[in-house]
């Protein structure tokens, strides 16, 4: 692994970024625009049912944190796509740059993207409803990386998705995260959801990370053995998607289907 | 003596029972043009993508200035170089740009003035801040040619680099690529459906037709095995079965 380039591939986004307002002010539009309506919308839940006395804190925090994870698929899964809708993915593949290095560089790219908008949607979740996610202490860096990596493993599998069925898949690369959402116990509890769909939000590391995050506004304790759940599935799913990602590619060699990918 | 810097041996492809590339054998000497030539269908691509390991040979060998493709993949990669018609460069950053982030994929020193110098010496050094989606289609053709010489390559594989163009400019990139041989020494494999192009630039031909080689040799070679006036007047020949070549070779 060169980490030149790695760094190539950085800066071939960067570039991206810096040249495109459109595409920059993506990265931020989403994340405040979540954050303002749902902020009002928790504000008039609460003068409706007073008893409700952590709702902001619950629903706010799971706002910001599902956006890292959607954020963190996104900066894999479209950051692939770009070089798509360029047809500059054939450039990439003559060159001597290796698959994981490209994989890489994008976990790189998507950890700055969400650094920026999960700033961005704290500073404004504080500013507009008094609601400080920085509360949550040091228990928010396992909770970041957890949901982080289980975004990149998402993104993974639709980058796979995108090698083998091209633009038509590029519905997975905004909604698959989505698809996972209703098991991720992001804003309830896993114990509302149907007791034949529990397992299933227990197979899935984010519901761990939000149960826990509401454990910590709640108790104030670190929730070690949701983090331990978390992070042992996330190591699973990761590892999974990345031999997804490698079969796809060998697939799409054997087909010929990476000129088309290139080219279309 | 010229020494083979590509062997290809048996190449094989089959996409679902149907063969693109059958048994192709062949090799390429260092500072050689070789033209593929074949109507469509006829393997051309898959061919160059199969030795640029974008494709999965179904069997047979490629050996690039003598590594196994499979095992010197990297190492491969860093010393040939593609360009292509139909593959771009993202047109939402400039020329500068585009150029410096493949200069850093391949490793290239000095690369402010390896860029300069090859926008100069492609006359489109005035572009070096312009945006690549405002390029005109020629200029394009030559910021790609730029990306695929960053490297110095010894072997450039071209994929109808002057389709698209009109014949103006058509002719200019036919000039540069013999001047890109003659300047750097390179070898340059490449297919277009430019007969007059072919025959102008090449030192050999290699004639496809249907995944397998018909022919091959220098283009007035090719010409006298299909008793032909023109590469143009061949590829009719082949195309519409009236050849009288015999076997494919």
């Amino acid at each position: 692994m060169k980490l030149y380039r790695i760094a190539a591939i950085i800066q071939r986004h960067l570039y991206l970024y810096r040249r495109s307002v459109p595409r920059l002010a993506e990265i931020f539009f989403w994340p405040i625009l979540d954050v303002i309506v749902w902020g009002f919308v928790t504000i008039y839940l609460i003068g409706a049912q007073p008893n409700l006395p952590r709702f902001v804190a619950f629903f706010l925090g799971a706002l910001i944190l599902w956006d890292i994870l959607y954020r963190s698929q996104q900066g894999i899964s479209i950051s692939f796509l770009e070089e798509i809708w360029s047809k500059n993915l054939i450039n990439l593949f003559v060159s001597p740059m290796r698959p994981s290095e490209f994989i890489l560089a994008l976990m790189v790219m998507s950890i700055a993207k969400l650094l920026v908008a999960g700033l961005a949607s704290s500073f404004l979740a504080w500013l507009f409803y008094s609601f400080n996610l920085f509360t949550l202490g040091f228990s928010l860096i396992p909770f970041v990386v957890n949901l982080m990596v289980m975004g990149w493993s998402i993104g993974i599998i639709t980058t796979g998705a995108l090698l083998l069925y091209g633009q038509e898949a590029e519905m997975w690369a905004w909604g698959l995260a989505f698809f996972v959402q209703p098991f991720s116990a992001v804003f309830y509890p896993i114990s509302v959801l149907p007791s034949w769909i529990q397992p299933i939000a227990l197979m899935v590391p984010a519901s761990h990370i939000f149960e826990g995050m509401r454990v910590v506004i709640e108790k104030g304790t670190l929730p070690i053995d949701h983090l331990m759940m978390a992070g042992v599935f996330n190591m699973i799913y990761l590892a999974l998607a990345l031999l997804f990602f490698y079969r796809s590619l060998r697939v799409a060699k054997e087909r010929g289907l990476l000129l088309h990918r290139g080219t279309e | 003596m010229s020494i083979a810097i590509l062997e290809i041996k048996d190449l094989t492809k089959e996409f679902k029972g149907v063969v693109a590339v059958d048994r192709v054998s062949f090799t390429m000497k260092s500072g050689e043009i070789l033209g593929l030539l074949g109507p469509n269908g006829a393997g051309k691509t898959t061919l160059i993508q199969m030795i640029l390991g974008l494709v999965t040979p179904t069997s047979g060998e490629i050996k690039v200035l003598g590594h196994d493709f499979n095992r010197c993949r990297e190492h491969i990669l860093s010393c040939v170089n593609f360009s292509s018609t139909y593959v771009s460069l993202p047109t939402s950053l400039t020329v500068y740009e585009n150029l410096a982030i493949f200069a850093k994929l391949y490793n290239v020193l000095n690369p402010k003035k390896k860029i300069s110098d090859l926008l100069e010496s492609f006359e489109i050094g005035h572009l070096i801040h312009v945006l690549t989606r405002n390029l005109s289609s020629g200029q394009l053709t030559r910021l790609s040619l730029a990306k695929a010489l960053l490297n110095d390559p010894q072997i450039l594989f071209l994929d109808e680099p002057t389709a698209s163009l009109d014949p103006d400019i058509a002719d200019k990139t036919r000039r540069l690529l013999k001047d890109i041989r003659d300047r750097y020494g390179l070898a340059l494999l490449y297919t277009s459906h430019n007969m007059k192009e072919m025959q102008e630039i090449s030192d050999r031909i290699i004639f496809l037709y249907q995944g397998r080689i018909l022919a091959a040799g220098s283009p007035s070679e090719i010409l006298s095995i299909f008793d032909g006036e023109s590469l143009e007047d061949v590829f009719l020949k082949v195309v519409r079965g009236k050849h009288t070549a015999g076997n494919p070779l």
